[in-house]
């Protein structure tokens, strides 16, 4: 089909290309991509909002965001100097060439990494998110039941159950579920047989918006790696293969020293995974690439935070040679491997998992581990979390908070995380799929506050933090969407 | 029981005979399935008859190749078979052997071969082969290499299954559900170089186990339920359903390969460990059977794994733990199958029609067969559902 032809009239010509559009497939093409805009960039805001107000509206969390970050900072700067390891510099030529060879087996190495620390951990972090106070709240009264018991103690707004219910009525006890309905007991002919077929058709329309809409109900598995490459708009172009293959060669030329930290996080969380430990190598070849990905820059215009910025050496505070450190203005903390590691068993093939992870990075996990006010923010889980256990649970929260178990010190990892490594891959997946399907993450905090309920009667016998860790250490044989319905849709408020 | 004992207690010398009460976990030739050469034998003979009598199980294909049947990688006999295998080496003679001794375990003695000089030892006309002792131990099997095995996260892996057989005529056999992939520690290559590095290429817990990357958490082992997981999100459903349904199909066909043969004393049992290699077009191979699959635990899962065998393999072979009497009808109830599925009943498969479906749902079961029927007609595989 081509426009080029002598037929065309002036006249007609906007049908023409309209109709051409639409018949060669790229309609559908441009649909997604608008799509995928509005899904990532937040609204617009104020005309007189200044650029910040885009990142993080409210000031007090923005001053916190960049206290962290200095604090983050400054600790990998001390690693440096300690142990006089560059932040990055060029590979000497044979270097080069043993690690072009070595690409696929990065996991057999076994440098020396007993000095290098994670910059952070997931604990570190929450105590930060403890300690944050909004200047403008007098909250002059003492914590009573009236007001919140929970570690965090900033006033933004969360949902209750009502409000969850009608987000996530698509999880509801009247609509079927893959995770409940496609079980041994359940004859596929109920659901599982037609929803296959709804998501090939979906598949077969290329349609983004479908797709997200059709994941709240699970993907079948042999229809989830193409289900997720749609909502996510990826489609592994040759120019896509290309800027994964120029990502790989600035990784042989350049050696950073956040690589130390990527390759000691995998060797302490993925490489003992249970599930996990066979993709060891290709998570090298997806966190050396994306600390060196400078597009990923792109969402610090939504994302609270800021990249790290340095300096070439001797030209302190000149700006010409400001640097952002990494690349990519991502500091690795401990357990940010295991982001990557559940799509492994979705895509073999690294770009097209490369890619992958990176857009469901910009999308999703920064705002794990940083400080902002938005509802899929880290601070609103954990505060979305508190609440609905205070609310409901209220007996068992507090007898938790009485023996010095504050029920988030247990939750915040797997929330951190977004379960990955507390869960069965498969379940993990399923809980992934509602992520996009919702383009939220407070599905993670209904999740765990669902288990809470659901182990409530042994935690409310023990008797103090490592019990009630021991009774929460083991979700692996946990069914997430039955677990989710019933806290959502089968517990009396 | 180990074997050693078994040959004690079913041998002619000894004169000791089980009594009804007592129940040995061996049958007494149990060797006609896991010694290398003898399986090989049993399945070459198993074909042949079927060819025979005209079965279209055994039909073939343009090529000259078993269509159903095509499960064990070109074997030989040596030193018997060394100028057979000669004439096949030469028909590719790029491609890799494996030489196992046919009466050792654990990946003992085994190594690879790319060229004829490695095995002139073996040769029947050899100058050099002063040392030519019939004896079992010294023989060798030669297997053609399946040198494009699947790999996952570019790892080569093998599949170690269970599967008890309380009786073999007739045949009743039951799948261990837990079964798991072993990955080797080091990166797969079938570069000709790394043919002395056993831990690329064999996959024996007892070998990885001595590498520098073995770890103590997860021992290099992946469930069958997370391959399925894999597989269908990688591959697609119905590719990875022909596959376990291929998987359970020549289990099923080697068990009757050696059902005529097996001495079917009434008071045996056993659970063999069947390991199996899958090619990179999703074709499993049988590579062995083992008689006495190691039951030691390498990881806490692992542990758990094993003794959960232990006790669902002794609860159908004795159930409601009673005093066992071998005069029993060896059809346990449903309830102590524990995490076993029935693979293949003859005696119920013969007493229903084809049309009898035992299918169990789930992509994560491991599916369950019925009805294959001796003459049944043509066996699409699939079908097996």
């Amino acid at each position: 089909v081509s426009l080029h032809k002598p037929e065309i009239k002036l006249e007609s010509l906007k049908e023409d290309i309209k109709a051409f559009l639409k018949t060669s497939g790229w309609e559908k093409k441009l649909q997604n991509a608008v799509y995928s805009e509005l899904n990532v960039f937040p609204s617009p805001c104020h005309p007189a909002a200044p650029p910040e107000h885009m990142k993080e509206p409210l000031a007090y969390m923005r001053k916190a965001q960049g206290s962290w970050e200095k604090r983050i900072l400054k600790s990998l700067n001390s690693m440096c100097t300690e142990l006089s390891v560059p932040l990055a510099q060029k590979r000497p030529v044979n270097e080069q060439k043993e690690l072009l060879n070595k690409w696929n087996e990065m996991g057999t190495d076994e440098p020396d990494l007993s000095l290098f620390r994670p910059v952070y951990a997931p604990k570190d972090f929450l105590e930060v998110l403890m300690n944050l106070r909004n200047p403008n709240y007098e909250n002059g009264e003492q914590p009573s039941f009236r007001n919140h018991l929970g570690l965090i103690q900033v006033p933004l707004k969360v949902k209750d159950i009502p409000e969850l219910k009608e987000d996530f009525s698509e999880l509801g006890l009247n609509i079927g579920q893959l995770g409940i309905d496609d079980s041994a007991q359940v004859p596929p002919e109920f659901f599982e047989n037609e929803h296959v077929r709804v998501g090939q058709k979906v598949l077969a329309e290329q349609d983004s918006a479908a797709a997200q809409q059709y994941v709240r109900q699970g993907c079948p598995t042999a229809l989830r790696a193409d289900l997720w490459a749609l909502i996510l708009n990826i489609s592994n172009q040759p120019e896509d293969i290309l800027y994964y293959e120029q990502l790989k060669s600035n990784v042989i030329q350049h050696d950073l020293l956040v690589d130390s930290l990527i390759y000691k996080d995998v060797k302490l969380t993925a490489s003992n995974d249970d599930y996990y430990f066979v993709f060891e190598d290709y998570l090298y070849q997806v966190l050396l690439c994306f600390s060196r990905d400078t597009s990923v820059l792109e969402h610090f215009t939504y994302s609270s935070a800021t990249p790290p910025k340095s300096y070439i050496r001797g030209k302190l505070g000149v700006e010409e040679y400001a640097v952002f450190y990494p690349p990519n203005g991502v500091i690795p903390f401990h357990g940010f491997s295991m982001y990557v590691a559940p799509l492994c068993f979705l895509y073999h093939e690294p770009s097209k998992l490369y890619q992958i992870f990176r857009e469901m990075y910009v999308r999703f996990f920064f705002r794990l581990h940083s400080i902002s006010s938005h509802p899929s923010g880290i601070v609103s889980l954990c505060l979305l979390f508190e609440t609905l256990l205070q609310t409901h649970l209220p007996q068992l929260f507090y007898h938790l908070r009485e023996i010095g178990a504050q029920p988030l010190r247990i939750s915040f990892k797997w929330m951190v995380r977004a379960f990955s490594g507390y869960l069965a891959t498969d379940q993990l997946l399923l809980l992934w799929d509602r992520i996009l399907g919702y383009n939220s993450l407070e599905i993670l905090a209904v999740l765990a506050a669902a288990v809470f309920a659901f182990r409530a009667v042994n935690l409310m016998e023990v008797t103090s933090l490592a019990a009630a860790e021991a009774v929460l250490a083991d979700l692996s044989t946990l069914k997430v969407m039955p677990l989710l319905q019933i806290f959502l849709f089968a517990t009396v408020t | 029981m180990s074997v050693q004992t078994i040959r004690n207690v079913f041998s002619v010398e000894t004169g000791y005979r089980l009594s009804d009460d007592q129940i040995v976990n061996h049958f007494p030739n149990h060797y006609e399935l896991t010694r290398k050469d003898l399986m090989v034998k049993n399945i070459k003979r198993y074909r042949k008859e079927l060819e025979k009598e005209g079965s279209p199980l055994a039909e073939k294909d343009e090529n000259g190749k078993y269509i159903y049947l095509d499960f064990v990688p070109v074997t030989f006999m040596l030193p018997a078979d060394y100028n057979l295998f000669v004439e096949e080496f030469r028909k590719n003679p790029s491609s890799t052997w494996i030489m196992k001794p046919c009466g050792k375990a654990q990946g003992k003695g085994i190594f690879l071969i790319n060229k004829l000089s490695q095995i002139k030892k073996w040769s029947r006309d050899s100058k050099t082969s002063s040392f030519v002792s019939q004896s079992s131990k010294e023989a060798y099997v030669i297997s053609l290499y399946i040198n494009n095995p699947l790999l996952i996260g570019g790892k080569k892996f093998d599949l170690r299954l269970y599967v008890l057989v309380s009786t073999y005529r007739p045949l009743r056999c039951y799948m261990y559900k837990l079964g798991f992939c072993r990955f080797c520690t080091v990166k797969y290559t079938p570069s000709t170089s790394e043919l002395d590095n056993m831990f690329v290429h064999l996959t024996n817990v007892a070998i990885q186990k001595h590498g520098d990357d073995y770890n103590h958490i997860h021992g290099g082992k992946w469930t069958v339920s997370n391959l399925r997981l894999y597989l269908e999100s990688t591959r697609g459903k119905e590719v990875t359903n022909k596959l376990f349904d291929e998987i359970h199909w020549i289990i099923v066909q080697s068990l009757k390969a050696v059902a005529p043969v097996m001495n079917n004393d009434k008071h045996c049992f056993e659970c063999y460990g069947y390991d199996i290699i899958i090619d990179d077009k999703l074709k499993p191979w049988l590579i062995e059977v083992n008689a006495s699959p190691s039951l030691t635990s390498s990881t806490a899962n692992d542990r758990i794994l094993k003794y959960n065998l232990i006790n669902d393999t002794l609860n159908i072979a004795v159930p409601n733990g009673e005093i066992p009497d071998c005069k029993w009808n060896k059809s346990p109830p449903k309830e102590v199958l524990g995490n076993y599925e029935v693979l293949y009943d003859e005696e119920m498969a013969q007493s229903d029609g084809p049309d009898r479906d035992l299918r169990s749902r789930s992509g994560q079961s491991t599916g369950v067969k019925g009805n294959r029927a001796r003459d049944s007609g043509k066996p699409v595989l699939t079908t097996w559902k």
